[in-house]
């Protein structure tokens, strides 16, 4: 079963690669995506044992990042169909296949029981990924495509030099150079302390840049802006979740060896930074697209401060991984549409989306309410218990920069969106015929429809699992 | 069998000194080739006995770090008609200097890390550090597109020095040639097309996208 998710997506993208018509193409990406989901939810309620000599397998954290990542994955599909029927000037065949192969390389990267598998995989994210932002073929998103790759295979680069720091301590203290992730958290104890904090910093800095934590965020503003919505809602919700996951996995080891707190304070240190920076460049932003991308590395930032803070904060990131990356889906994916239907993503020219696509606008304002967490969106629920967490531990400093950062993001951010929803729309605007469609709204609905779900009761399923998870972090 | 490690080690080091030096691209491009070759040969120094693996590994390397990419990387060069590394956003003399400070601590630092009994007092260490530090120290002053590769392919090499020491965990170098491939190939085609866009391979023509206050 483990196998199966990753094969069918594979195999989905080897079909896709094959199918002769723009047209239909999309529909194979949805099926692939609907079957991974299923194969997900079938997987994550009972629990398969691990294949290929173990270096695949199924941890009830990852159960959770991959169930997020399935859905979100399937939700992009749909609109996708959509959205290539819009835009089926340009061919999309290597836009359908690099789809499903981002699904192949995410998939594995949550199932790898080995850090370098877990490293070949993010690689591959990277790769299709800039593939997949490349997809308008005009300068800009060149220029974004470029920053991208060179920021991004850096920041690799960095995370297998840390993955060979690892190897090392694990080679001077057991004697044996192994790098299977069971095993590593196993015998914890026994590796060679100082070759663990640096593969640590060196880790966090590869998988943070994938993140996009500040400082290494740069890449990111241009590659959301740049890209299509639907690319974006991938990033922000799919990519940046899975290297979240990623650097968690080393944090276990860390924990286990002993290193928990250096690890920790290196977490709030880069939430709080990410934060703060994030809200800097929110405040008085101009471009929608940029502000949301500004938003992801606050959410990282989040993330960080959460697991960095641990307690009761460690079960509020989890579930504000789950929050994240649906609402920022269906910010992307609104915002997506908005920017086809005005053809500028800038404020100058995008006033009164509201009037002018009346699904997608409400969507998109509804979305800014959830993700700057306001009852009844589950993203409040879990900035609240990340806020409680850190008041229960007495950081009341950091709870105090918490929240001030949570406000100026709230103003930044509802300028800039209300500008954009609010008002007449232009008369002369070129995209006056664009018009709403079910394929491109309903996949919004359903995932803010899941926010909400979050926000005011938690399956006793999931809360068990997401439990089990935060026991695995040591919180 | 003699040490070969050490004196390979040393012309890396000076190989770096070159390529910091240097405005003229295709001879940094030649040394990368060259850095790539005498890596290919390490593993040599290492496993004493010829498995099959050792062979591919040998020549695996070399190809794809010794020709392929540098061939490429060639290729696009001729293709745009340029020649020099003009005007990088920090001088050919202290950026030369910085390396030396840098390979010089290096040396210095690796004294100090607690290694493996087989591994104190060899080059690998400060060789591969110097040379990540190296290879970061272009792939931030320079402007070129090209440049930049070049810097990242030492950063790949001053890594692929280090995954040496692990010689035993089969998995290191596979992950290390795949991205190389891969990662190259896929740099090649965007070079490819930033150059038809853009006629130049000037990462400074890459300034739309910045925010306007």
């Amino acid at each position: 079963m483990i196998l199966a998710l990753v094969v069918v997506p594979l195999v989905g993208a080897l079909v896709t690669f094959l199918v002769p018509k723009d047209s239909v193409r999309p529909w194979f990406v949805a099926v692939a995506a609907a079957i991974h989901t299923a194969i997900t939810f079938t997987a994550a309620a009972t629990s398969p044992s691990g294949t290929l000599a173990d270096w695949l397998g199924l941890d009830a954290f990852g159960r959770v990042v991959l169930m997020v990542v399935s859905s979100l994955f399937l939700v992009c599909a749909v609109y996708s169909i959509g959205y290539l029927r819009v835009r089926a000037e340009r061919p999309n065949r290597i836009f359908c296949t690099s789809l499903l192969i981002f699904l192949t390389t995410t998939t594995t990267v949550i199932l790898a029981q080995h850090l370098t598998v877990m490293w070949v995989a993010m690689e591959g994210t990277t790769l299709t990924t800039a593939l997949l932002l490349y997809f308008n073929q005009n300068r800009r998103s060149l220029e974004a495509t470029w920053k991208y790759l060179m920021i991004g295979s850096v920041g690799i680069a960095l995370a297998l030099l840390g993955t060979l720091f690892m190897a090392y301590a694990a080679l001077i203290g057991l004697g044996d150079p192994t790098l299977v992730f069971p095993d590593l958290v196993r015998r914890a104890s026994h590796l060679s302390q100082p070759w663990v904090r640096a593969a640590f910093v060196f880790l966090f800095v590869g998988y943070g840049t994938k993140m996009g934590l500040a400082p290494m965020h740069t890449w990111k503003p241009d590659a959301y802006g740049e890209a299509p919505g639907v690319v974006g809602a991938l990033l922000a919700g799919g990519l940046t979740s899975c290297a979240f996951f990623a650097l968690m996995r080393i944090y276990m080891i860390v924990v286990a060896a002993g290193q928990g707190d250096f690890a920790r304070e290196l977490l709030v240190a880069f939430g709080l930074v990410s934060m703060g920076t994030a809200a800097a460049l929110m405040v008085r932003q101009r471009d929608f697209k940029r502000l949301l991308a500004y938003s992801s590395v606050e959410h990282m930032g989040i993330l960080a401060l959460g697991i960095g803070i641990g307690g009761l904060a460690t079960y509020g990131a989890l579930l504000h991984i789950i929050n994240n990356a649906l609402t920022k889906a269906a910010l992307f994916l609104a915002a997506g549409n908005i920017h086809r239907a005005f053809k500028s993503k800038r404020l100058e020219d995008v006033t009164g989306a509201m009037r002018r696509l009346p699904v997608s606008g409400g969507l998109f304002l509804a979305g800014f309410f959830a993700i700057t967490g306001s009852p009844p969106f589950g993203p409040f629920i879990s900035e609240l218990l990340i806020l409680i967490g850190a008041v229960n531990a007495h950081r009341y400093g950091i709870a105090a920069a918490y929240l001030t950062l949570l406000f100026i993001v709230f103003v930044g951010m509802g300028h800039t969106v209300l500008a954009v929803v609010q008002g007449t729309p232009p008369e002369d605007a070129e995209g006056i015929h664009y018009r709403e469609s079910l394929l491109k709204t309903l996949p919004i609905v359903a995932s803010l429809a899941v926010v909400v779900l979050m926000g005011v009761w938690i399956p006793a399923p999931l809360a068990r699992l997401l439990h089990e998870a935060v026991r695995l972090l040591g919180g | 069998m003699p040490n070969i490690a050490d004196p390979i080690l040393i012309v890396l080091l000076l190989t770096n000194f070159f390529i910091l030096g240097t405005a003229n691209l295709r001879a940094s491009i030649r040394a990368v080739a060259l850095q790539g070759i005498l890596l290919s040969i390490l593993p040599l120094q290492i496993e004493s006995q010829a498995t099959i693996r050792l062979v591919l590994l040998v020549l695996v390397t070399m190809v794809i770090k010794g020709f392929l990419i540098p061939m490429m990387l060639l290729k696009a060069l001729r293709d745009v008609h340029i020649r020099h590394e003009i005007e990088p956003y920090l001088g050919f003399v202290p950026s030369l200097l910085l390396c030396v400070a840098g390979t010089g601590l290096a040396l210095l630092f690796s004294d100090h890390l607690p290694l493996a009994a087989a591994d104190r007092g060899s080059m690998f260490v400060p060789a591969s550090l110097a040379t990540l530090l190296a290879g970061f120290l272009v792939l931030t002053t320079r402007r070129k597109a090209i440049s930049q590769v070049t810097g990242y392919l030492m950063l790949e090499n001053g890594i692929y020095v280090f995954g040496l020491l692990l010689y035993q965990a089969m998995v290191v170098e596979v992950g290390i040639l795949l991205d190389l491939l891969v990662g190259i190939f896929v740099m090649g085609i965007v070079l490819n097309h930033i150059q038809r866009e853009f006629s130049s391979l000037d990462t400074e023509r890459l300034s739309r996208l910045r925010e306007e206050r």
